[in-house]
């Protein structure tokens, strides 16, 4: 896998001078321009890039798939010596999904709701083989086998809202990979995934390459899985190819400005050990104090239309926020964080307390609750989604001043402006609409929203997640800068490590919605004691090409349902104080 | 299952004692007064309150409410005031025709409306997509007594193709059941047509090409069946709105439904029917919601009746 064949065998896939186009109301604007590379057999070419860079509008054409207004303008996609771009519709279907297979970011959407699993796997089969049912079957059966899902045979008949998000995109790897197509067109395929489905991931495309010698082209923006899957790398930006090479030397010795700033850029873990500064001191009030805080809904129906089961979202949840601290909340999805996080808004019901400055929420009047809401704001994760589309961006950030009446509207006016220029936007922007910024400029426009009421406690809920990582950098520089200046807390929730290590103080890991592991960041990163969290840190794709062959525990299957029959609750993790006050759950092996 | 669809019948049974009482108190305040119909205009002041008596019309709003509901759970809907039968058998005499007319209706509404809906989406934003929206357009203003007329006058008429009104052949369910369903078939082609683009843009669809099937598997065996989710809720309210139409489309084309029965009763105030009518017309309203809910499951696996 690592060593590149010594001699350079002929290219299965070379795209030569690709230029595609988008046409918008009689304008022909280039999405992808002069585009060249080779895929040789067997081997992962991985096309990294920011969003906009054109990694996927190119796989889209190199399966004939571009929206109906986009179109190859120029240049080749030569397979076996024929060029796709040029080939009519009737003669490119017989080749998706025999030749050349794709599989896409998100596993939840990808798969038909209302089909079985059995019966796109074998559709896809029969479109191509002439097989009868029964041996469609078989051979469906035996790609699912391939994939390394468990039970492949009950899980024919199941339909994707049954299977997690790793098992279906096991089922599009399946799906993709049951003709031995010769090319596969991998895009994000493990975006959408949590950090160890990801690595489970990964490591099953590696093996089934190895296997079937299936040529990959890996189209991602994350560096890390780069370094650990490709052996040689396109970096694009804009369109344009902006360097090429074998992935050890693209780390090791980037050659263009832009490689080097992508690369600069990619949070490591193990480098925010250097920053020691030391942690903010426990004061007597704490900004948010959670003790024993659980939270549950109830699902299902009985006979007379009362719950049957219940899910457990948080249970026994205890920790607080120092003033000027962050405090990271880490975890897969379903772990509970963010829960958390919209009880701490006093957005769902709770059990057990929490207190925001020494007030217990549950306490409060309706008049100290609006009053409290004050303290406590919040920058999610989607920065287009939490923005009116229809409200002008300035009076987004004004409207928590007017709903708590503060300030005549000169004044408001003029705290907006203030922080426009604090997040790093101009005031003569706040007369534009969300649609006209892009995704960072939007999440700055929702931290200066989140400002704006000069909040003791900003709950970050995977605020840089959906960011290029150049961006992320900045953001997460800004955030920095804005607590250091204005003394706030934040509560950092993110499935990221590597990301949480450069900016917590101290951190707690969630597993099924109790806390598992908590301290300083230095007691979880240097010594994580909890198998869970090791397992987090070890799943993490480290950008560096040298350290890829690492042994890798292989974790055992499914995360269990948090979902149980009412009046049993699961058993209260206990945390045990190792030292220092790095309490780890106890468990057993 | 089985706690669901007794929920579900207890719901309904709410439902029709509802309407029940909601029609009955309308009919009660109505200004018409159902004996001087019977009586007719030369009848003695005596005469008109010896009937009165005898319907039981001269006791309070709420006895005669608790009579009526007496005899509904008993399955008995009361006598006509005019034409002297039982109620129960008028509306079964009738039902049949009508419930044939639904049928041929909603046959006719969902045949034109989504195959009219699914061409408008294959082809959006093209001229064939805007003429057909603009047809749907009009299909869905025009009032039905128009249309009617207006098929009547060109196929019947001037063409001979079907007969001009009655019953009893297929030939005679042809030009009603088009007028019963053109209306619904505009809402059902615009909704299908909005489902079929939204569906024809998701992730799915785009694997569905990805692994090489042919156009026709993608639209027929991937996006149709999700496509026609929100229609077939749709269909259970519709039952309510085809209740409205057959009165208008039945006395158009001479029909002998329920609806001419209730256009009858009401002109003459003969409560006994249009309580009949209303209640089998709710029922049927209900039940086709009920309906609707019960199938989709087996359509969507994600939905579970709960």
């Amino acid at each position: 896998m690592i060593a590149a064949p010594e001699v350079v065998a002929a290219p299965l896939l070379s795209v030569q001078g690709l230029t595609v186009s988008v046409r918008d109301r009689g304008v022909v604007r280039p999405l992808v321009q002069d585009l060249s590379f080779d895929l040789r057999p067997g081997e992962t070419l991985a096309i990294a890039g920011e969003s906009g860079s054109g990694k996927s509008i190119t796989s889209l054409a190199l399966m004939g798939l571009l929206p109906a207004n986009v179109s190859v303008t120029s240049g080749q996609l030569l397979l076996d010596g024929t060029d796709l771009a040029r080939l009519p519709e009737a003669a490119m279907r017989p080749l998706r999904g025999a030749r050349i297979a794709m599989i896409f970011q998100e596993p939840m959407t990808s798969l038909n709701p209302v089909q079985t699993i059995g019966t796109q796997l074998t559709e896809a089969i029969r479109a191509h083989e002439p097989l009868g049912r029964a041996e469609a079957r078989a051979r469906a059966i035996e790609a699912l086998r391939q994939v390394r899902i468990s039970e492949p045979v009950r899980r024919m008949r199941q339909y994707p809202h049954e299977l997690s998000g790793g098992m279906r995109q096991r089922v599009m790897i399946a799906m993709a990979l049951a003709l031995r197509p010769a090319v596969l067109i991998a895009d994000e395929p493990t975006t959408a995934l949590d950090v160890t489905v990801q690595r489970e991931v990964l490591d099953l495309l590696r093996d089934l390459q190895a296997q079937t010698g299936t040529a990959v082209i890996l189209i991602t923006h994350d560096m890390g899985v780069v370094a650990e899957t490709a052996d040689r790398v396109v970096v694009m930006q804009a369109g344009r190819m902006v360097e090429e090479g074998p992935t050890t030397r693209i780390f090791a010795a980037p050659g263009a400005e832009y490689t080097r700033e992508l690369l600069a850029a990619v949070p490591r873990l193990g480098t925010g050990a250097e920053r020691n500064a030391p942690l903010p001191p426990e004061a007597p009030v704490p900004v948010a104090r959670l003790s024993c805080t659980s939270v549950h809904y109830d699902i299902g129906a009985n006979f007379l239309g009362r719950p049957t089961h219940r899910v457990h979202a948080a249970l026994g949840v205890s920790f607080d926020i120092r003033p000027g601290e962050t405090f990271g909340l880490v975890g897969e999805s379903g772990c509970g964080k963010s829960t958390i996080a919209k009880a701490l808004a006093g957005l769902v019901p709770h059990e057990g307390l929490i207190e925001i400055g020494g007030k217990p929420l549950s306490s409060l009047t309706a008049r100290e609750h609006k009053d409290i809401r004050r303290d406590v704001q919040m920058v999610f994760q989607d920065p287009m989604a939490a923005l009116d589309p229809r409200m002008k961006v300035g009076d987004a950030v004004e409207e928590p001043l007017v709903i708590h009446r503060i300030g005549t509207p000169a004044e408001r006016r003029a705290r907006a402006e203030d922080l426009f220029r604090r997040v790093g936007l101009t005031p003569d922007q706040m007369s534009r609409y969300p649609h006209e910024f892009s995704g960072g400029q939007r999440q700055r426009i929702c931290i200066a929203r989140a400002l704006a009421l000069r909040p003791k406690l900003i709950i970050c809920d995977e605020s840089v997640s959906a960011l290029d990582v150049s961006v992320q950098a900045k953001v997460l520089a800004l955030l920095q800068e804005l607590k250091t200046g204005l003394g706030m807390s934040y509560l950092f929730i993110s499935h990221d490590m590597a990301v949480v290590e450069n900016v917590v103080d101290r951190l707690a890991v969630m597993y099924l919605g109790q806390i598992v592991e908590m301290g300083t960041r230095d007691q979880l990163f240097g010594n994580p004691q909890h198998p869970y969290t090791q397992r987090l840190l070890d799943a993490v794709p480290i950008p560096d090409p040298a350290r890829r062959s690492r042994s890798y525990l292989r974790p055992t299957g499914e995360i269990p349902s948090p979902l149980r029959p009412i009046g049993e609750s699961p058993p209260p993790a206990e945390l045990i104080d190792t030292g220092g006050g790095h309490l780890v759950a106890r468990y057993s092996d | 299952m089985a706690g669901y669809l007794f929920r579900r019948l207890l719901q309904a049974a709410l439902i029709l004692l509802g309407v029940s009482f909601i029609t009955f108190v309308l009919l009660y305040v109505l200004p018409a007064d159902p004996v001087r119909q019977i009586a007719g205009r030369s009848a003695t002041q005596q005469t008109v309150e010896n009937i009165r008596q005898q319907l039981g019309l001269d006791q309070p709003l709420l006895v005669q409410y608790g009579r009526f509901l007496a005899g509904l759970v008993q399955g008995d809907l009361g006598r006509s005031y005019l034409q002297r039968t039982e109620v129960s058998t008028l509306i079964a005499s009738r039902l049949p025709a009508s419930l044939l007319l639904m049928a041929g209706g909603i046959l006719c509404e969902l045949l034109i409306g989504l195959t009219l809906g699914v061409i408008a989406a294959l082809y959006r934003g093209r001229p064939l997509d805007q003429g057909l929206m603009v047809t749907s357009f009009v299909a869905v203003s025009a009032p039905q007594f128009v249309v009617g007329l207006l098929l009547l006058y060109v196929f019947a008429v001037q063409l001979g193709w079907f007969p001009i009104g009655g019953y009893g052949t297929l030939a005679h369910l042809v030009l009603p059941a088009v007028t019963l369903g053109i209306m619904g078939s505009g809402w059902y082609s615009r909704m299908m047509r909005s489902s079929m683009i939204e569906v024809l843009r998701q992730d799915y669809i785009r694997t569905a090409r990805a692994k090489g099937l042919t156009r026709g598997r993608i639209l027929f065996r991937h996006a149709l069946p999700n496509a026609i989710l929100p229609v077939i809720a749709m269909i259970g309210i519709d039952i309510g709105i085809f209740m409205g139409g057959i009165v208008v489309v039945e006395s158009v084309f001479g029909w002998p439904g329920i609806g001419q029965l209730a256009w009858q009763a009401i002109q003459r105030v003969d409560i006994p029917v249009i309580m009949g009518v209303t209640m089998v017309s709710a029922g049927f309203i209900v039940l086709g919601n009920l309906l609707a809910d019960i199938v989709t499951p087996f359509i969507d696996p994600r939905i579970k009746m709960r």
